[in-house]
């Protein structure tokens, strides 16, 4: 049912007229205007189902040969014909969970001072700043991350973590700087600022009246700040999907990072690989037919997992903001 | 304040303690991004000079710059705005003037979950239904990619602008005996247009940062551009190729070409910071 034809319903006089069943005012000019408009609109729809046509039907020698084996196969061997998704979907959910471990605190950390704490002379430009970060490449983050981060943590941060916290079987192995730690680390710094922003539009949502009321029950600052989380405590939940959603498809900065060995290791230190570094790095290598099938499937499932955490951030985001009345000002 | 009891103190202490930290995390973010932008300048004002900016890539030791990427990276800019902002325009023109109800919302969620989607996933596609059937690299699919990223951010920033115009403005017109087209075209656009400029801009600083979607439609090159049909350099994939080389020398190029990519980013933030101050 198009929304075209929906206008119309209630204006069955003139029907015999194009026009008119185009558009309610029944100028030719708006009958040819609102179809355009809407046609771009399809055109929206149609990009995504094109997509999930494009990249199932070119993936499925792949999906023929291995089935739902595919997500559970460890094995990752062009030369063998063995693709086995696994350690993708391993790295990609371990560093993105490293990196949302890192961010949530910093991004809630500054959504609260910049909504609740900072006078507005200060609030504006840090604010600017913060979404600064969210406009540097992701590639730029890759060539920093390779030549500063990599280093810093093979030195200072890695044989601290081994000293100290060596005994658990996350810190162990060869310290190189470059691995899953890493990549964890430069995903949390990229999605501060995406959760941080939507955070705190979240937190400003939230109405005057329960900040005062809880000031006038006698809570401390900090009190009362908790009762505001609290408040916008669905919209800061699709905030942090929001920001797994850009983790679980960030590919530059991670591919420069973290080593791009298809191995399953419980330690940080080890190399790892995801999904999308994996289609980044040898989507242009890929010699037979059955390894790009292969590696298009890893997009198609990238594709799917996305769009649903993004469409869940999406749905827990807006319905605060419109039970308050908030306008949408999250990228 | 002896009067206070114990746990009174030790509620005040806690939010002393916590307010603090908040502040403490704005400013390690902050730190982090003038650590990383400094960086950048540093090492990238080294290699720096004119001939770098229009000499085309060398072998290994003899020099050479990054002027075909500069030209590769503004022919992708050109061709994906030509494609993606008046289509990204049109889509926010119907979700604010046109689109109403579920087919509408559906749309919007649409469009906000594309944003979403991570940019490889398009560089995948724009492969299997260009670069496939062609059997070449090109900067016809590198833009067509970059096009397909840039609808759904100007789509959802001139919706915002679109509503941003008065209800009096659009009755006021239509209350003329302008029909709706005239009166979005020639009326309501026109007053949103300083905003959508905006979002135009930052969509394109957005876009030219991507390398993803462009390591397998428009490729690389090493030359400069001289049709559309064959692979082109640009700056991203250029510094991705030299970050990840053996060479040192590479390795300045490519802080180099960051700075040249960062100042061109950061320009168009801070311009349309500075346009946009006083109404935001």
């Amino acid at each position: 049912m198009s929304a075209v034809a929906d206008h119309n319903k209630t204006r069955t006089f003139g029907t015999t007229d194009w026009r008119r069943l185009l558009s309610p005012t029944g100028n030719t000019g708006d009958a040819i205007f609102r179809v355009l408009m809407f046609l771009m609109a399809m055109l929206m729809v149609s990009i995504v189902v094109a997509k999930v046509i494009a990249l199932t039907s070119d993936s499925l020698m792949s999906i023929r040969q291995f089935g739902f084996g595919f997500l559970l196969g460890r094995e990752w061997n062009p030369v063998k014909g063995e693709f086995g998704a696994l350690p993708f979907i391993y790295g990609t959910v371990v560093s993105s969970l490293i990196a949302l471990l890192i961010s949530v605190p910093f991004s809630l950390g500054i959504a609260i001072f910049l909504v609740e704490q900072a006078p507005l002379y200060i609030a504006r430009p840090v604010g600017f700043l913060v979404e600064l970060l969210a406009a540097i490449p992701s590639v730029v983050y890759g060539l920093w991350g390779i030549f500063v981060l990599a280093p810093f943590l093979r030195v200072y941060v890695e044989p601290f973590l081994a000293r100290w916290l060596g005994w658990t079987p996350f810190f162990r192995g060869q310290m190189t700087g470059i691995g899953l730690l890493t990549g964890g680390i430069i995903l949390a710094i990229m999605v501060t600022p995406i959760i941080s922003a939507v955070v705190r539009d979240v937190l400003t949502a939230v109405p005057g009246s329960q900040r005062e009321a809880a000031l006038a029950l006698g809570a401390t600052k900090w009190e009362m700040i908790r009762v505001v989380l609290v408040n916008g405590a669905p919209g800061i939940a699709g905030a942090i999907i929001l920001g797994l959603g850009r983790a679980l498809g960030e590919t530059m900065a991670v591919t420069m990072v973290i080593g791009n060995r298809p191995d399953i290791s419980l330690s940080l230190f080890e190399p790892s690989y995801t999904i999308a570094s994996a289609i980044a790095n040898e989507f242009t290598e890929a010699t037979d037919n059955l390894y790009l099938s292969a590696l298009v499937e890893l997009g198609l499932i990238l594709f799917l997992v996305t769009f649903v955490v993004n469409g869940m951030a999406r749905v827990l985001v807006w319905n605060v903001l419109r039970k308050t009345g908030g306008v949408g000002r999250a990228a | 304040m002896s009067s206070l009891s114990v746990a009174d103190q030790r509620r005040r202490i806690s939010s002393a303690v916590m307010t603090s930290l908040t502040a403490l995390c704005t400013i390690m973010v902050v730190g982090a991004l003038l650590i990383i932008l400094g960086y950048i300048a540093i090492q990238g004002i080294g290699s720096l000079n004119v001939r770098f900016l229009i000499d085309s890539p060398r072998p290994v030791g003899e020099g050479g710059g990054i002027g075909n990427a500069i030209i590769g990276s503004l022919v992708l800019l050109s061709l994906s705005s030509a494609l993606g902002l008046p289509i990204g325009i049109s889509v926010g023109v119907y979700l604010s003037e046109i689109g109403r109800g579920r087919f509408a919302g559906m749309i919007r969620f649409i469009v906000d979950t594309l944003t979403g989607i991570p940019s490889i996933v398009t560089g995948v596609f724009v492969y299997a239904i260009l670069v496939l059937p062609m059997k070449h690299f090109s900067a016809f699919a590198g833009g067509i990619a970059l096009a397909l990223i840039m609808v759904p951010i100007v789509a959802r920033t001139t919706e915002e602008m679109l509503k941003l115009v008065p209800h009096s403005l659009r009755e006021g017109a239509l209350a003329l005996g302008a029909p709706q087209w005239r009166v979005t075209l020639g009326v309501i656009i026109p007053a949103a247009a300083p905003g959508i400029a905006t979002g135009a801009m930052l969509a394109i600083a957005r876009i030219s940062g991507e390398t993803a979607p462009l390591l397998f439609t428009a490729f690389g090159s090493r030359f400069f551009p001289t049709t559309l049909n064959e692979p082109i350099a640009s700056l991203t994939v250029q510094i991705y190729n030299y970050a990840i080389s053996p060479y040192d020398e590479w390795h300045a190029q490519a802080w180099a070409a960051t700075l040249v990519l960062m100042t061109l980013i950061l320009g168009i933030n801070i311009v349309v910071r500075l346009i946009t101050r006083k109404r935001f």
